[in-house]
């Protein structure tokens, strides 16, 4: 195992696969020359050149569509949008024709591509740059969502995304790109389906995804300590397909299920986890499953309202003691 | 251009013709679902300039008015009505439809159904192909209407960036579904308005084959020679609505009657007729002869070949 950063991980995934594969190449605002916003790509330009670590304008949706056609003859192409909320822009490739094309075309053509994407609320950046988007990537059949929550996923679910055959989108996170973690010096594919316990537990279970796993391992570390319950954690780092035998068994475990996610309620994550618990394991449950989820408001500006508008490990704890009649 | 050669294009556009025109038909009979757009009156644009280049090796990429394209890339016209049918023998199997006809095989990747979608994936084929080292360029026929969308201008500012080897084809029908283009855009010569980008561009007659043919000729070879993307912009008009549903109430008969006196079938078989390579009896007699065809293998392929298998509905969704 080696210690590395977040970012790290993700510019060896690359470096690797490109190292590997001519046909492998990155795209995107700033990767190159100026080694990517948050330096997954640093260094990449210099050791691959133009015509493969493509400095793209700002044209989100058409720079996504020509990662998707050159996908077509089998260039693999690491797509990365800046910002989520950039990516909004290009839904119309990503879903009217990456998520669609091998089914309408009869299975004739795929769109291997990888659009990589940090999401979410980092330090005030205001309505339009606190957004997240993985609720409606993973309504959507035919498209790929992983989200990895360390170092090891990051690499790991990047490098089995490249060599996939479909189209995978990952969401990152922007306050997760210098957080450090082990990861096998050896290469390593983790698996774009499935789930993880982060933390086995018996009581109740945690789910979290991405930024969530960690405030889910924070509040189960309280609980143990503070208040005697145990909790599982599990980590959704697939989005879609979600692993619906991995939640039914831990469900099956301990009987009472919590969803944090840093996203807004509505027709989210944590809505889609409790239909899998209704449909899987209803008769598991000792209590109604909780949705731990960011308040329903475009994300404010002012840190004091920003804070109060995504939940954290605290509200966890709190969702978790409720469900035990002790809040 | 060998006068048997055009005796062959001309076959090849009656054939476009009179395939459509049997899809009319079988829409009217229910046979055909969903939208469907029509070709006819455009015929010269696709022959012109898929006789320039090299059908099956050139990558296209094209709209939902995708039929004659793909027929003209190779795709086998019986799988293509069978596709038009919902049929499993259909060119995507039944999945896709009037808009989606894909043939991977010859080279055809597909039609699309949300205007302007295929201009940057055009460019995406193009940086595969340069990626790949062939010599293969990539045309992307839209039509007009598209070219107010963002990925026209997006894509064509990529396209010279990086010098991609494709080759944009504008058939200028005149209409964006039923909005005139002096109501809908403020610059109507549309090859005008690649000039911002640095792409070479030129405009023609698009209802005289030989005048198309000409002049992809030249813009085939620039594409292919590395010079960077062409846009062509081929001046014509669709005879039916946009779709199906159309009943044309935005434009006066008398105007589709002006452009049905420069029919594109009609100008080149007067030409060959003139040329004496060809009769009026001999004319007659193959648009009979593509009718028997069209009857009796295209249409009855498509009537007898099965649906799609129910078990099959979520093949296709993921590799």
């Amino acid at each position: 195992m080696a210690e590395m950063m977040y970012w790290e991980a993700i510019r060896r995934a690359h470096d690797e696969e490109m190292a590997r594969d001519p046909l492998v190449i990155c795209m995107g605002e700033d990767i190159g020359v100026a080694g990517g916003t948050y330096k997954a790509t640093k260094g990449l330009f210099e050791k691959y050149g133009p015509l493969r670590v493509i400095d793209t304008p700002i044209s989100e949706n058409s720079f996504t569509g020509l990662g998707i056609g050159a996908s077509f003859l089998g260039v693999r192409p690491i797509i990365e949008i800046m910002s989520v909320n950039f990516a909004w822009l290009a839904t119309d490739q990503i879903i009217n024709t990456a998520a669609k094309v091998r089914y309408m075309s009869g299975g004739q053509l795929s769109a291997p591509v990888v659009i990589r994407s940090p999401g979410g609320t980092a330090h005030q950046l205001g309505a339009q740059h606190s957004a997240r988007m993985e609720k409606v990537f993973m309504g959507i059949a035919g498209l790929r969502v992983v989200t990895p929550s360390s170092p090891r996923q990051a690499y790991g679910l990047l490098k089995s995304a490249i060599r996939s055959d479909d189209p995978v989108f990952i969401n990152e996170h922007e306050l997760m790109y210098n957080m450090k973690g082990d990861v096998p010096e050896d290469e390593y594919f983790h698996p774009l389906e499935g789930s993880e316990v982060a933390r086995p537990g018996t009581d109740v279970t945690l789910f979290g995804y991405n930024i969530s796993v960690h405030w889910c391992i924070k509040a189960a570390e309280i609980l143990a300590k503070q208040h005697g319950i145990n909790a599982e954690v599990v980590d959704l780092y697939a989005l879609s397909p979600l692993d619906r035998q991995g939640i039914k068994r831990s469900v099956a475990k301990t009987h009472r299920a919590v969803i944090a996610e840093e996203d807004e309620g509505p027709v989210g994550v944590g809505a889609e986890v409790i239909a899998i618990i209704n449909e899987e394991c209803f008769f598991e449950l000792d209590a109604a499953p909780v949705r731990v989820h960011a308040a329903n408001v475009p994300i404010p500006y002012n840190h004091t309202l920003e804070q109060a508008a995504i939940p954290d490990h605290e509200d966890i704890v709190k969702a978790v003691l409720q469900l035990f009649g002790k809040a | 251009m060998k006068l048997d050669d055009k005796k062959r294009v001309l076959r090849e556009m009656v054939l476009a013709r009179r395939f459509e025109e049997r899809c009319y038909q079988a829409y009217i009979e229910r046979k055909i679902g969903g939208f469907l757009h029509l070709y006819p009156g455009q015929e010269a644009c696709v022959s012109g300039v898929m006789e320039a280049a090299r059908p099956g090796y050139d990558y296209v990429i094209t709209g939902y008015r995708d039929h004659v394209h793909a027929i003209q890339c190779g795709a086998d016209p019986k799988a293509v009505m069978a596709e038009l049918y919902g049929k499993e023998t259909g060119s995507s199997k039944g999945r896709g439809g009037s808009m989606h006809i894909f043939d991977a095989a010859h080279h055809f990747m597909g039609g699309y159904a949300l205007v302007g979608g295929p201009f940057p994936l055009a460019a995406g084929i193009a940086k595969g192909i340069q990626m790949k080292g062939g010599d293969e360029i990539c045309i992307c026929f839209l039509g007009d209407a598209a070219n107010n969308q963002g990925t026209f201008h997006e894509t064509m500012n990529m396209a010279k960036l990086w010098n991609l080897p494709v080759l944009f084809i504008c058939e200028n029908n005149q209409y964006g579904i039923g909005t005139a283009i002096d109501r809908s855009t403020a610059v109507v010569d549309q090859f005008k308005r690649v000039c911002g980008y640095g792409i070479e561009a030129a405009q023609c007659d698009g209802q005289d084959f030989d005048i198309v043919y000409e002049h992809a000729k030249a813009a085939v070879s620039h594409v292919r020679g590395r010079k960077g993307p062409y846009f062509l912009e081929v001046m014509t008009y669709r005879y039916r609505g946009h779709s199906m549903s159309d009943s044309r109430a935005y434009r006066t008969r008398e105007e589709e009657e002006l452009w049905k006196q420069r029919d594109p079938i009609f100008i080149l078989r007067d030409r060959l007729i003139d040329a004496g390579a060809l009769t009026q009896e001999a004319f007659v007699a193959l648009e009979k002869e593509i009718d028997a065809y069209i009857e009796n293998e295209v249409i009855k392929f498509a009537e007898e070949s099965p649906e799609p298998d129910v078990s099959e509905l979520a093949r296709y969704v993921l590799a």
